[in-house]
């Protein structure tokens, strides 16, 4: 099997958890309501998790540093997130929003991966699979009401979702490696995954009142996928890898 | 209005003025946790939400976050029907009907004559 492309997928996956899950712990002391504030960090807690399962199966399998090393010790350039995980978590309708277009895209990929010929990510993929079902069904929950609320979460909805689109589509960004993931069995590919994502969400956001943004091709916001980020990411690594660098290697 | 607290403060200036945002729109939920199939349905505590799609998603980060679960239950608060507690003498039991207690029989000494006669021990 092909080394690189296999780190290729496991990195972009693992960035995308590790930045969505620092994003997301923002929310932490500061959300709408108690049972909100509490599930939403616990979410995305599930994230990090994810993130760290993912960069293990580089270690073990592929011979890559330890988990805590890729995370924390790499350059902005070496991430391979899609720039919506970067992007600041806004107001609480983004944030969902984001939430939202995410993890229908992650249900699927892990869903998709539950098939892989690669052993370590199909296991994984099923043993996660339930976390992400339930961080869909959040997502979708929140979007139904706060779509069908007052006018202005109505407005305020369909704002995060105009605005959140295009980053969404960049979630889909191929890399070099798609013919060959996809040939060797190990991924079925991000042309299928987004097929089957924008078919899933459309009904939901059709159902709750919303309208679903067009978007060119022009619009979509690419390059994450190839380390191209967006200025929030710099910061955002600078303060997550603050405590490693006044003292990296340090086990507590 | 915002349920954010950063994007709804209060104006400090204005209060008795204006109508305060208290989240009224928000009811209590009972919910009950299940550990196994089969096993009885425990009430464990109260979520705020508005609908009861939203109330189990809430009561499952909530109460089922650590250990095992199989289900979650949620009833509305008011849907839930109790004594009041000034009644609450209406639950003491006179000393003389110790009988009804568990306690009451004590069997243990006659239980272990069996095992010793039998060796089943």
């Amino acid at each position: 099997m092909n080394k690189e492309a296999i780190k290729e997928l496991l990195y972009k996956m693992g960035d995308d958890a590790l930045i969505i899950g620092h994003r997301n712990s923002e929310w932490t002391g500061i959300g709408p309501l108690l049972e909100e504030d509490l599930a939403f960090a616990s979410m995305a807690q599930d994230k990090v998790g994810h993130a760290q399962a993912l960069y293990q199966i580089s270690h073990e399998v592929l011979g890559d540093k330890d988990p805590d090393t890729i995370a924390f010790q790499r350059t902005e350039k070496e991430f391979k997130c899609c720039q919506l995980v970067e992007l600041p978590i806004g107001e609480y309708d983004f944030s969902l929003v984001r939430h939202f277009l995410f993890d229908h895209a992650e249900l699927i990929r892990y869903e998709m991966l539950t098939a892989s010929s690669f052993k370590p990510l199909a296991q994984l993929a099923k043993k996660v699979k339930g976390e992400i079902k339930y961080h869909v069904m959040h997502a979708d929950s929140f979007l139904k009401q706060l779509a069908k609320g007052t006018e202005e979460s109505h407005a305020r909805m369909q704002a995060a979702l105009n605005f959140a689109m295009p980053f969404a589509y960049g979630i889909f960004e191929k890399s070099e490696y798609e013919d060959v993931l996809i040939k060797e069995g190990i991924f079925g590919g991000e042309e299928m995954l987004r097929e089957k994502w924008l078919e899933k969400i459309s009904a939901v956001v059709t159902a709750a009142g919303l309208t679903m943004p067009q978007v060119a091709d022009s619009k979509i916001v690419y390059g994450g996928r190839k380390g191209y980020h967006s200025k929030f990411l710099e910061p955002l690594l600078d303060e997550m890898t603050e405590v490693t660098r006044t003292d990296p290697g340090a086990e507590w | 209005m915002s349920l954010d607290p950063r994007v709804n403060r209060i104006d400090l200036s204005k209060i008795g003025n204006e109508e305060q945002h208290t989240n009224s729109h928000l009811i209590t939920w009972e919910v009950f946790h299940q550990e196994k199939k089969g096993k009885q349905v425990i009430h464990v505590g109260i979520v705020h939400a508005s609908n009861p799609e939203m109330a189990l998603v809430l009561a499952k980060e909530q109460f089922a976050r650590r250990g095992a679960t199989t289900n979650i239950w949620v009833a509305k608060t008011s849907d839930v029907y109790s004594f009041s507690y000034e009644d609450e003498d209406i639950f003491e039991t006179t000393p003389s009907k110790e009988f009804r207690e568990a306690g009451y029989y004590k069997v243990r000494d006659r239980i272990e004559a069996y095992q010793a006669k039998n060796h089943t021990v």
